[in-house]
């Protein structure tokens, strides 16, 4: 094919809205019909086909709830969504891949572009006078030995899979990790019939648990967690705790795994290896919040737990340090869908009272009325302090670098072995930059979302040098988010729909 | 810093430039330091395409460089190994129409006259070369010389066969200030101590004017921002570096405003990268879709198999260009002991072994290969005043 | 599992007729089949499903002619052909 295609769009004109809210998850989705009740007009985009995210990822063959927590709440919010989106309050975008939000000039529209549909991708620009980000967290993997075979996958993908599909992702499954995750995992997938061989948890909760702040913090959660252990129990799951998969072994798909126990820092303890046999490994080490849309945008980040890893700073607000930009749910930091709830009926009225101002009129709610009020507080600052705590108590050590051995890939995308890193650091790479100038992870498809954490931190233990501790101008956060986390571009653009934006102003005053 | 240490030469900056000035002169028997403030390939060393060109240059001291830098990249690629990734592809530079065709091989005449390899390709055999090139085009001319490098794996090479050969490099170590003694450089002043030296070299890229200025010294080293678009990994759809003749204009131009050109080349991760634009914004690092946005029309329009291809990042660098469009190398008569090795614009690559040679040479006190009146550091006050 | 059969549509993968779930993702009619990998990368490892929700790039296929599309986040829809990939994906399959 060597003509221009003939079918190149004359760039549409951008729908004009008063909040663009980017993710339909429990943040977005308070956060969009909490606007809409306040008569603001509001256009929501996500990538998913259906709304709900991932916490309510479900399909027609789940839509009961069967593998659900909270699933009355999410059926009456979808209820009210639904009638915003038929009313004509709500313009909801699905399969659409947010990929710049921008704000050409200082005080005015922020512009939002994305690829719509993948079956098409065609160009969406949407114009709105304030902006909630809800893009939510992806689960965070850690290399080992063949973690790249089919069969591993992440905790959240097994989850999707039952949610979403409700399918079984194998017949026999280890959920491996850590954190408060893996036991809805493991207790739906024994619950749809799959043989859950194990629970392997790094970290140690119980012991850590002990604590009476700590208990205090977590008390409200204890009868959700003590459900997923009964039906565990049921099925006869074993449950170990400081132990971790460390090996995955197959051919062309997995066969089993490698157990160890692991000492206070997650070194593997010699001698107490053992196999499972598993055609399932699904592992998850807690969750990265999907940030790159705030980093592009200018907010101020802050480091969130583990490395290499960056929440949103807000204010009571949930607004982030960019006027009118706004942030809820996993994005500020993991917190669970509760929390992302409250995050995002705080914003959506904030965010309405922002566009109302904006627009020069009230509406619904009086310009300038706040978003957050003293109970929203309250429940706020009760589900981050557990939030914390599950922090600290599944905080990833350092211990596990020493599980991927020199042929283990790093880099899932460009095939970048850990062999391939310490190369590159043996030639003066240090910083993560460095190391991806010289080895390129992080270059590939994804950009860094899967490897980057595991790149900074295998990088610090080989080169001697950390990102965090730099020169005296990386005084907060935002200047390392920019270098780890800064992507121009958040999801591929094919170069018909980037060339749409030559036209006009869409960007910098020019 | 071990303090009381001598040392001949202090190259400040681990770019392409200042590691292939390191480079050289380690190799001609001098004691060489490096300092760095960022890490190897920091600056725009990093954002480089690798471009090793003879194409895109007038006849003239720039030409001159480029072929003998040339000629001195095939012998470093043999040095610095596969793993460079050093790439006879040759370029290809395409004429949109019947008038910049003849404008282009007017000026691929007088390239060949000085020694370039050129060989003109008709309309009809440009698919032979280019087989998903557009439809329509008015030929062009391929250049067989032209080459591409993994530059950030190019000078982390050099700077190690540097150290090899007795060099000390201080990474993440700021330069503070140029030591003087009776109008003579004495040393330089780093955030971790002095290095005594005889002589240093300013290979500090974009920044060369502030490293010139801690001398006080003018030196009119200024960036001009460039946006390189990056797609996905693709199969091989083009094989030589591929360009439109509007390119060697645009490097020309003195214009502050947007240039765009149309500048294609595969890598051998399979990704293709899509440039070139030159705006004069200062070290403005904010993104402009704008410019992207026109650099993938533009890469469409001369693939048109692109236009389906995903672009998964872009990112900006900034090249260091003087206001004559030549570099800055050789001894500053200004303040003896001063060395520049600075403002090749978007030849750094391309011209980093044929300046570390000439840099060597300078400071040995030998002859250099090349006249190096044109690339003096002082000939901006008498183009001021003519 | 569901208590009902669930009902099934028709597509086609690398050629061959395959009877999948409805209202399942392209990635899960991949698993339910029992293959849970159907992609190569350059190096030639196979690869499949793994961070499940669109982030990885890991589990792509070419849909209707469309290239490097997420199998995880898209649904299968009945009729729809569906070739996997090898290599850079982009216009490379294996049938």
């Amino acid at each position: 094919m060597n003509t221009v295609p003939d079918r190149i769009p004359a760039p549409s004109p951008p729908t004009r809205t008063g909040i663009a809210i980017i993710g339909a998850g429990p943040a977005g989705l308070t956060a969009a019909v909490t606007a809409a009740d306040a008569g603001c007009a509001v256009c929501v985009l996500d990538l998913g086909e259906r709304p709900g995210g991932q916490f309510w990822r479900f399909g027609p063959a789940t839509g009961d709830g069967r593998f659900h927590h909270g699933w009355p709440a999410f059926t009456a919010l979808r209820e009210r969504f639904a009638a915003h989106v038929a009313a004509g309050r709500i313009d909801y975008r699905a399969g659409h891949a947010v990929f710049h939000v921008g704000r050409p000039r200082d005080g005015g529209v922020f512009r939002v572009h994305a690829v719509a549909d993948d079956r098409r991708r065609e160009h969406a620009a949407v114009e709105a006078a304030a902006v909630v980000i809800a893009t939510g967290a992806y689960d965070r993997q850690l290399p080992v030995p063949g973690w790249t075979l089919p069969g591993v996958m992440s905790a959240g993908a097994a989850q999707a899979l039952l949610k979403g599909s409700a399918v079984v992702a194998g017949r026999r499954v280890v959920v491996a990790g850590s954190g408060p995750f893996l036991l809805p995992v493991a207790a739906g997938l024994a619950q749809a019939g799959a043989r859950v061989v194990a629970v392997v948890e790094a970290g140690q909760p119980l012991e850590y648990l002990r604590h009476p702040a700590r208990v205090a913090a977590t008390w409200r959660k204890l009868p959700e967690a003590g459900g997923y252990l009964a039906r565990l129990a049921r099925h006869r799951v074993p449950l170990l705790s400081r132990h971790a998969v460390v090996a995955a072994h197959g051919d062309e798909r997995l066969h089993s795994v490698t157990v160890v126990r692991l000492g206070p820092a997650w070194e593997r303890v010699p001698g107490s290896e053992r196999t499972l046999e598993a055609d399932v490994l699904a592992a998850g080490y807690g969750f990265v919040p999907q940030v790159e849309l705030l980093a592009e945008a200018g907010a101020g980040l802050r480091a969130a737990a583990g490395e290499g890893a960056f929440a949103a700073v807000v204010g009571p607000d949930q607004q982030t340090t960019v006027p009118g930009l706004f942030a809820a749910g996993e994005t500020t930091g993991v917190g669970g869908a509760d929390l992302a709830r409250i995050e995002g009926l705080i914003a959506g009225r904030a965010a309405a009272s922002a566009a109302a101002s904006a627009l020069g009129r009230a509406a619904g709610n009086a310009a300038g009325a706040l978003g957050h009020d003293r109970r929203t507080d309250r429940q706020r600052a009760a589900l981050r302090r557990f939030a914390a705590v599950m922090d600290r108590v599944h905080a990833v050590q350092p211990g596990w670098t020493g599980w991927p051995d020199d042929d283990t890939v790093v880099c899932r995308c460009e095939e970048v072995t850990v062999g391939r890193l310490r190369a590159a650091i043996d030639l003066g790479a240090d910083d993560v930059r460095s190391v991806k100038l010289l080895a390129r992870p992080g270059m590939g498809w994804c950009q860094g979302r899967i490897c980057g954490q595991a790149v900074a931190a295998l990088s610090a233990k080989h080169s001697g040098y950390s990102d965090h501790e730099g020169s005296a101008e990386r005084d907060d956060a935002t200047q390392d988010a920019e270098r780890a986390v800064s992507r121009p571009l958040a999801q591929p653009v094919p170069l018909r729909v980037l060339a749409e934006l030559a036209t006009g102003d869409a960007d910098s005053p020019d | 810093m071990s303090a009381g240490r001598s040392y001949d030469v202090v190259v400040v900056g681990a770019g392409i430039v200042g590691s292939a000035c390191a480079y050289f002169l380690a190799r001609a028997g001098l004691t060489v330091a490096v300092v760095e403030r960022g890490t190897v390939a920091s600056g725009t060393t990093g954002a480089g395409e690798g471009n090793i060109l003879v194409s895109d240059k007038e006849p003239g001291p720039e030409l001159e460089l480029a072929r003998l830098s040339n000629r001195l990249w095939h012998e470093l690629g043999d040095e610095l190994g596969p793993a460079a990734e050093l790439e006879l592809k040759g370029g290809l530079v395409v004429a949109a129409g019947p008038v910049q065709r003849k404008q282009l091989d007017s000026f691929a005449g007088t390239q060949a006259a000085a020694g370039v390899q050129t060989r003109p390709v008709a309309p009809d055999d440009l698919p032979d070369l280019e087989p998903h090139l557009a439809a329509g085009l008015a030929g062009g001319v391929f250049y067989p010389q032209d080459m591409q490098v993994q530059p950030m794996m190019a000078a982390a090479l050099l700077l190690r066969l540097a150290r090899d050969l007795g060099a000390d490099v201080h990474l993440r170590t700021e330069v503070t200030g140029v030591q003087t003694a009776a109008g003579r450089v004495t040393g330089v002043r780093t955030s971790r101590g002095v290095l005594a030296a005889g002589q240093m070299v300013n290979a500090a890229g974009p920044w060369a004017g502030a490293l010139a200025s801690l001398a006080g010294l003018p030196l009119p080293v200024l960036p001009r921002r460039g946006f390189i678009v990056v797609t996905e990994p693709l199969p091989v759809l083009i094989r030589h570096k591929v360009y439109t003749a509007d390119y060697v204009a645009n490097v020309a131009s003195g214009s502050a405003g947007l240039e765009t050109s149309t500048v294609i080349e595969g890598t051998a991760g399979g990704t293709v990268l899509i440039g070139a634009s030159r705006e004069r914004v200062g070290f403005d690092r904010s993104s402009s879709l704008r410019v992207v946005g026109m650099l993938a029309g533009q890469a469409m329009r001369l693939f048109p198999v692109l236009a389906e291809a995903r672009a998964i990042r872009f990112y900006r660098g900034f090249r260091p260009y003087c206001p004559d469009h030549l570099p800055v190398i050789g001894a500053d008569s200004r303040l003896p002991g001063l060395l520049h090795a600075c403002g090749h614009e978007g030849a750094g690559v391309g011209l980093a072994p044929v300046t570390g040679q000439l840099i060597a040479q300078v400071a040995a006190g030998q002859a250099p290969s090349l006249p190096l009146g044109p690339l003096r550091p002082d000939r901006f006050e008498e183009l001021a005043s003519a | 599992m569901p208590e009902h059969p669930r009902p099934r549509i028709d597509i086609t993968v690398d050629g061959v007729a395959w009877s999948v779930p409805a209202d399942c993702t392209i990635a899960a009619a991949f698993t339910e089949h029992g293959q849970p990998g159907w992609r190569r990368t350059r190096r030639a490892r196979p690869r499949g499903l793994n961070c499940g929700i669109g982030v990885c790039f890991d589990c792509l296929v070419t849909v209707n002619g469309m290239p490097g599309i997420r199998a995880c986040l898209a649904d299968a829809r009945p009729g729809d052909v569906i070739c996997t990939e090898e290599g850079s994906g982009f216009g490379e399959h294996r049938s």
